[in-house]
């Protein structure tokens, strides 16, 4: 909606700059009301977000650097990165795939019921993650509707690490869906429209031509749905099951440590995996600027 | 079209919500149909529970304070940072940003590290004999974190493409900052303004991992309705536990439909605007 909003004002301002009307006052500040506002932005940002982050780092420095290392590279915290890395990577990679295939059918074609599915990808997002998270436990169970299917071929999914990548599944495809969307609504078919009539096929034109100008948008909706992925509990916590070694996931270890009163150890596993999604935030917002190019760009 | 094109979209609709089916629909059919299996009497008897409807207020008390904070937030800094131009914007944005990229586990451990047992404001609370972990305070201020970017990321960028050519005429004309916003910016903006209310609202009436480290799960004093649905889910009170989730589900599903309409109405604008 606001990528729309964005991109309707934007002749008006191209032909305000054109004609050089567009007056930019040098200390620009004609509007009033600079000093108030930064002044309740910057003291509410410090006060919720900036000091208690802070103070992550006030308890790191009261930890040793061989207790930090030692806490960080225990065994059964180095098993909760590699379950979360491996059941986020799979299921951002599902949601790619079928977000893509969402993306292409709400924006290329026409069939009832379009509108409807188009309000439902964003239930994910509207529904509280618990209810989400006891509700794919009971239907996965062995005795819910899609898990006694499978257990009647030895499949357990409910208390598996397919049972948390189905989780993550379901919380991280309107991610895929709403970056690539935009992307698509805006590309041109005549490019498509020339592959197919120089006598390329249809897969052909779909991966030389659409696909890439698809991929940072693509890209950008599987970081989005990876990095929500690593850091979600709620709808994973119930469907885990909790198994050291097997099911366990990283801020799983760290609600753990939290309730053993091991404060040092919950908030040194904590920082690693703020940097490690500051790491895959960095990679996606490099995306981005390349997305808006091409969005911004197309069609002019 | 071809024939073999028309295949082709017939297997790709298919696939798409057969997909939204398995993933999105069944599990919402799951928790109605669970909810209602040991009949009406069950289900509303856990509905109208006396630990269901305290954990119903307090859901709703952390909601509409998060939902106040950060649209004064978000207005406040939509302002500064789209109406003027000053070094370090780009990193202040960033900065709001950071709730984003938390899990909401870390969430809640930060307001342990600052309030709780061992943090640093700990003595002066004894001393005052505020409580804010294992309280109200807290899970109030947990909501509030998970949600903080919410509505200033719906704001800055629509502001920063309107640009301030309409509001500096208005300040030279002799307009005062309160007047120039209420009669020029908000009417822009109130679409945005609601569609952003709308997502904080959902999330912080659905928060559970920031509110469950901060709230000690004290059942009819700290319990929100996401964290009562797990208690009762872990205590194999299945049927109590879907009913309960059954009002979130009702209350996501007219969430959603809002999101829809005022979507849609901001597009219609847009579309004016455009003519």
């Amino acid at each position: 909606m606001i990528e729309l909003l964005q991109n309707a004002k934007r002749p008006e301002k191209g032909i305000c700059d054109m004609t050089g009307f567009r007056f930019r006052p040098k200390s620009n500040r004609v509007v009033p009301g600079f000093g108030l506002s930064m002044g309740i932005t910057i003291t509410l940002l410090s006060l919720i977000v900036l000091i208690p982050l802070f103070s992550i780092f006030v308890v790191l420095s009261g930890i040793g650097w061989k207790e930090f290392i030692a806490d960080i590279t225990d065994s059964a915290v180095r098993a909760t990165y590699s379950v979360s890395m491996t059941c986020a990577l799979a299921a951002a990679l599902i949601d790619s795939v079928f977000g893509l295939i969402l993306a292409w059918i709400l924006v290329r074609y026409r069939f009832p019921g379009r509108r409807l599915l188009d309000g439902l990808i964003e239930l994910p997002f509207a529904l509280p993650t618990a209810v989400a998270g006891i509700s794919l436990t009971t239907l996965y169970s062995e005795t819910g509707w899609i898990g006694s299917f499978f257990h009647r071929f030895g499949i357990k999914i409910s208390y598996t690490r397919a049972g948390i990548t189905i989780a993550l599944i379901f919380i991280g495809i309107p991610f895929v869906v709403r970056s690539v969307q935009p992307v698509l609504e805006k590309l041109d078919s005549r490019y498509e429209e020339a592959a197919m009539m120089l006598g390329a096929g249809r897969f052909k034109t779909f991966v030389k031509v659409i696909l890439p100008e698809l991929l940072p948008a693509l890209l950008t909706g599987f970081g989005l749905a990876f990095a929500r992925g690593l850091g979600e509990y709620g709808s994973v916590v119930f469907i885990a099951g909790n198994i050291p070694y097997e099911t366990q996931i990283t801020p799983l270890i760290i609600m753990n440590k939290l309730e053993q009163f091991n404060y040092s150890s919950a908030t040194a596993i904590a920082f690693v995996m703020i940097v490690f999604s500051f790491v895959v935030l960095f990679f996606i917002n490099s995306l981005q600027f390349r997305v808006s190019k091409i969005a911004g760009g197309a069609g002019e | 079209m071809s024939k073999k094109e028309k295949a082709g979209k017939v297997i790709l609709i298919l696939l798409g919500v057969a997909f939204i089916f398995v993933m999105l629909v069944l599990p919402l059919i799951t928790v109605l149909i669970y909810a209602l299996r040991e009949g009406w009497r069950v289900f509303t008897a856990a509905v109208t529970d006396r630990y269901t409807v305290l954990a119903l207020q307090l859901t709703l008390v952390a909601t509409v304070s998060a939902v106040l904070f950060n649209t004064v937030f978000g207005l406040f800094s939509s302002w500064a940072i789209t109406k003027f131009r000053f070094r370090g914007k780009q990193i202040l944005t960033t900065l709001i940003d950071i709730p984003f990229a938390i899990s909401p586990v870390i969430a809640g451990l930060v307001f342990i590290l600052v309030f709780g047992r061992i943090g640093w404001a700990n003595d002066f609370l004894q001393a005052h004999n505020i409580k804010i972990v294992f309280a109200t305070p807290g899970i109030i201020l947990a909501t509030i974190f998970v949600t903080f970017p919410f509505i200033s990321k719906e704001l800055i960028p629509l502001m920063q493409s309107q640009g301030s050519d309409e509001e500096e005429a208005a300040a030279l004309a002799g307009a005062g900052a309160f007047t120039i916003f209420r009669k020029i910016t908000l009417p822009h903006i109130k679409w945005a303004l609601l569609y952003g209310i709308i997502l904080c609202t959902a999330r912080a009436m659905g928060e559970f991992g920031a509110v469950s480290v901060v709230s000690g799960h004290l059942r009819g004093k700290t319990n929100t309705l996401p964290l009562h649905v797990e208690i009762l889910f872990n205590e194999f009170h299945l049927t109590q536990a879907f009913a309960v989730s059954s009002i979130l589900v009702v209350l996501a599903i007219i969430i959603l439909i809002l999101k829809n309409i005022v979507e849609h109405k901001g597009r219609k604008e847009v579309d004016e605007v455009v003519r």
